[in-house]
């Protein structure tokens, strides 16, 4: 498909999400609905009011931290791993194990061990986040071309610069799919850990309306959300089709 | 293979053995985390006294209910939208960025429509598994050859005769991928909405378990769907080897 | 020892066997080779396939230790670390694709201290002797394989290697391309004086391009032959009409016959 098409593609699938999104607000009502127009002006109202800004401040910093830590110990781990045959043998299918379990099962003992606040809700979003990030990793520099490591040795390169200017090049198209994964995962995660004994953020919010059955709220921010991660996630894969088309 | 699956056992037996002395001595202290061999002993005072059985079956039987409709919707649906080249086109966005979204932040809204029951928690495991299926579907009917349905139009099969005794079996390792994710989809997405809010499941027991300082209850359970989750996927996923390189794929 | 000066590789007795991997027997890849390469000399290796030949350019290069024997470079032994002033040319492509070509040329020469300037000057040079300065911003996926491998060798001329090593560099060229490139390779040798090891399997290129050719056996790979060719240091592609050429050829293709027919028994009872 060309670029114009999937732009063509995107826009319908946009439009009809809207117009599914509409459909469903006259059938159900204003009970547990609100249309997407209601919805987009309360979402614009809610950015105006002082008193949002520290949530949306708060989710964007743990959020930020998290992914920090996601991606630098995911490439750490994936380097090593990927690097060290029988370590990644070893290591990777329980790197794929943790993914498979429900990891808000692990969150009470993030809490107990950090604590409530912030650091339990930035380590729960790494927790999520490093896995993709690692795995990809591994594979990635698994799957780099002997010949790339053999120029690399005729060239006497230093094991520093084997890694900064062949292998990490050489792996980074779908290392930055695992980021991109990653990315997501380390969002949902820092969401969810704030939708869980949490006095601050986003998660917060929408938790504490459902108590106050306040419609207006759940819609606007579960719409940011959306919008946010879905524009993210589209940016995101449209760098990593550009990376993987240079090969 | 062999030697590493034996240094695998080796590291975790070594991990749980170094958690044990590290509770023990008491540099982990037992309000963060009791020793693992009480937890291991918990656990099976909990199963045995049945204290937890009705949350356990409800977990479980959500998961169950929410992972068959995920898996036959998503298989219908995958084999219609494989068929409608246009739809497939328009959808395919979704499907790329679909997992970038935090389903659970759907939860409350759902809360709202249908109140704290089942549903709203059937849907998000749902809603989680049935687009892993889908995506599979159309990967693994993308791949069936195409000397095999030609075959199919040489025997006079009508095209539900043809998904159901051709194209479906051809695509089966890659449903199996599907099924697998589906699998642990839908219970991240039934533990996950039990943990958030709700009144019954192993999630809530969790969770409340948390609020109430009770580690004799919590990490059991925390360690009971942690044994579940990893046997069921290991289980697939080498029901999932082993159909792959019977076909030569791997 | 008079000759001392005029060696500029040396192997003695070098012998190669693979560790059999996962309970699969050893491989006796290579030897025992006795070789003197002469500095400034163009020497080719034919062999039938799988007889060892890019395995003795590993040993060669240094990429690879050997189970028996000595390797001398300039005089110093080699032991499986890679000396300077050996360039390599593989027999893959090995082109970066994340560099344009511009920077896979030059990718090499800023590993050392060699000034920018410099440099720039010498990668331009290797471009227009390649005929690849319209491409000096592309990306090796939009060049031919031709192509690509003529940066894979212009990347390893910039370093000014002493001693080049090619594994059959034009293995994917057509023909007419593999004869314009050997031509290419013959003026490069002549202007850098370097000694030059090529890995071929064609006999015709062999015979055109160098000055000796070894003819290797079935695996393990020993030296059968070493004919000489007698060329002026100053051929082109035309001694191929000659008489010598032929008899050259002839010649290879006798020694090789034999050789090859044993290497494809090998593979067919080993299945
Ligand atoms: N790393 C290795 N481990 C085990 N055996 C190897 C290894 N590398 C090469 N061999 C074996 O050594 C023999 C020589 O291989 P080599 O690549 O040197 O052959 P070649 O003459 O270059 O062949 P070709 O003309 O096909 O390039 C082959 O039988 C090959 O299977
Ligand atoms: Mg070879």
């Amino acid at each position: 498909m060309n670029g114009t098409g999937r732009w063509q593609g995107t826009l319908i699938l946009i439009v009809a999400l809207i117009v599914l999104w509409q459909i469903l607000y006259w059938i159900v009502g204003d009970i547990a609905l609100r249309s997407p127009w209601q919805t987009l002006s309360f979402t614009v109202k809610l950015l105006q009011k002082p008193s949002f800004w520290p949530h949306l401040i708060e989710t964007g910093k743990a959020f930020a931290a998290a992914l920090f830590f996601a991606v630098a110990l995911g490439l750490a781990i994936g380097m090593t791993l990927g690097l060290k045959r029988i370590a990644g043998d070893v290591f990777e299918p329980m790197l794929v194990a943790l993914y498979s379990i429900p990891k808000v099962t692990l969150y009470p003992i993030l809490l107990l061990t950090f604590g409530l606040g912030i650091s339990a809700k930035i380590a729960f979003g790494a927790l999520h986040g490093f896995i993709p990030v690692s795995l990809f990793t591994i594979n990635a520099v698994r799957n780099v071309r002997p010949i790339f490591l053999k120029t690399g040795r005729v060239l006497r390169l230093n094991r520093f610069t084997m890694i900064t200017r062949i292998v990490f090049p050489a792996a980074m198209p779908e290392i930055f799919s695992g980021l991109r994964i990653g990315f997501s995962l380390t969002m949902i995660g820092t969401v969810l850990g704030e939708m869980f004994a949490s006095q601050k953020g986003l998660g917060y919010l929408l938790m504490n309306a459902i108590g106050l059955h306040n419609v207006d709220i759940i819609m606007a921010i579960t719409f940011m959300l959306v919008v946010f991660a879905a524009s993210m996630s589209g940016l995101l894969l449209a760098i990593d089709r550009r990376l993987h088309r240079r090969v | 293979m062999k030697r590493t699956g034996i240094l695998r056992i080796l590291v975790i037996a070594g991990l749980i053995g170094l958690l044990e002395v590290l509770c023990r001595v008491g540099v982990i202290d037992n309000f963060t985390m009791p020793p693992p061999s009480r937890i291991a002993y918990d656990l099976w005072r909990i199963l045995i006294t049945g204290k937890f059985n009705a949350a356990i079956a409800k977990t479980f039987s959500n998961a169950a209910l929410a992972f068959v409709l995920a898996v036959t919707i998503g298989i219908a649906a995958g084999v219609i939208i494989h068929a409608m080249r246009p739809l497939r086109e328009a959808l395919d966005p979704f499907f790329a960025t679909y997992y970038a979204i935090p389903v659970l932040a759907f939860y409350p809204l759902l809360i709202i429509l249908f109140g704290l029951g089942d549903a709203p928690k059937i849907i998000i495991a749902f809603m989680l598994g049935v687009v892993a299926i889908i995506v599979n579907t159309l990967n693994g009917l993308d791949r069936v050859p195409r000397v095999l349905l030609k075959t199919a139009r040489m025997a006079r099969l009508n095209p539900i005769a043809t998904a159901i005794k051709i194209t479906l079996p051809s695509a089966t390792p890659y449903l199996l991928t599907g099924i697998k994710f589906a699998v642990a989809y839908s219970l991240i997405g039934i533990i996950g909405s039990e943990f958030v809010m709700s009144t019954n499941g192993i999630g809530f027991e969790i969770a409340f378990a948390y609020n109430n300082f009770d580690n004799a209850t919590m990490y059991p359970l925390i360690l009971l769907v942690m044994i579940v989750s990893i046997s069921i996927n290991t289980g697939l996923g080498l029901w999932e080897k082993m159909l792959l390189s019977r076909r030569g794929l791997r | 020892m008079s000759n001392e000066r005029h060696v500029h590789v040396s192997l003695r007795g070098v012998t190669k066997i693979f560790r059999g991997a996962g309970g699969t027997p050893p491989v006796h890849a290579l030897g025992p080779i006795d070789l003197d390469l002469r500095r400034g000399e163009f020497f080719a290796v034919v062999g039938p396939s799988g007889c060892g030949k890019s395995t003795l350019l590993e040993v060669l290069a240094g990429l690879s230790e050997v189970t028996e024997g000595e390797v001398r470079f300039e005089g110093k032994p080699i032991h499986g670390e890679i000396m300077d002033g050996v360039g390599v040319v593989f027999q893959e492509d090995a082109c970066f694709p994340w560099m344009n070509i511009y920077d896979n040329i030059a990718f090499g020469l800023r590993q050392t201290s060699i000034t920018a300037t410099e440099i720039e000057g010498r990668v331009k040079r290797a471009l227009s002797m390649m005929g690849l300065t319209p491409f000096a911003q592309s990306y090796p996926a939009q060049l031919s394989g031709g192509m690509r491998q003529r940066v894979c060798i212009a990347r390893t001329l910039v370093l000014q290697p002493r001693l080049i090593l090619l594994d059959e560099p034009f293995g994917a060229l057509d023909q007419q391309t593999r004869l314009l490139m050997g031509e290419e390779l013959l003026r490069l040798w002549r202007e850098t004086g370097a000694t030059i090891f090529l890995i071929t399997h064609a006999l015709d290129e062999a015979a055109m391009l160098a000055d000796r050719i070894g003819v290797m056996s079935a695996r393990p790979g020993r030296l059968l032959e070493i004919v000489e060719t007698g060329w002026a240091r100053d051929r082109d592609s035309r001694i191929v009409e000659t008489d010598e050429f032929g008899r050259i050829t002839a010649r290879l293709w006798q020694w090789l016959r034999g050789e090859s027919m044993k290497s494809i028994d090998q593979s067919s009872t080993a299945a």
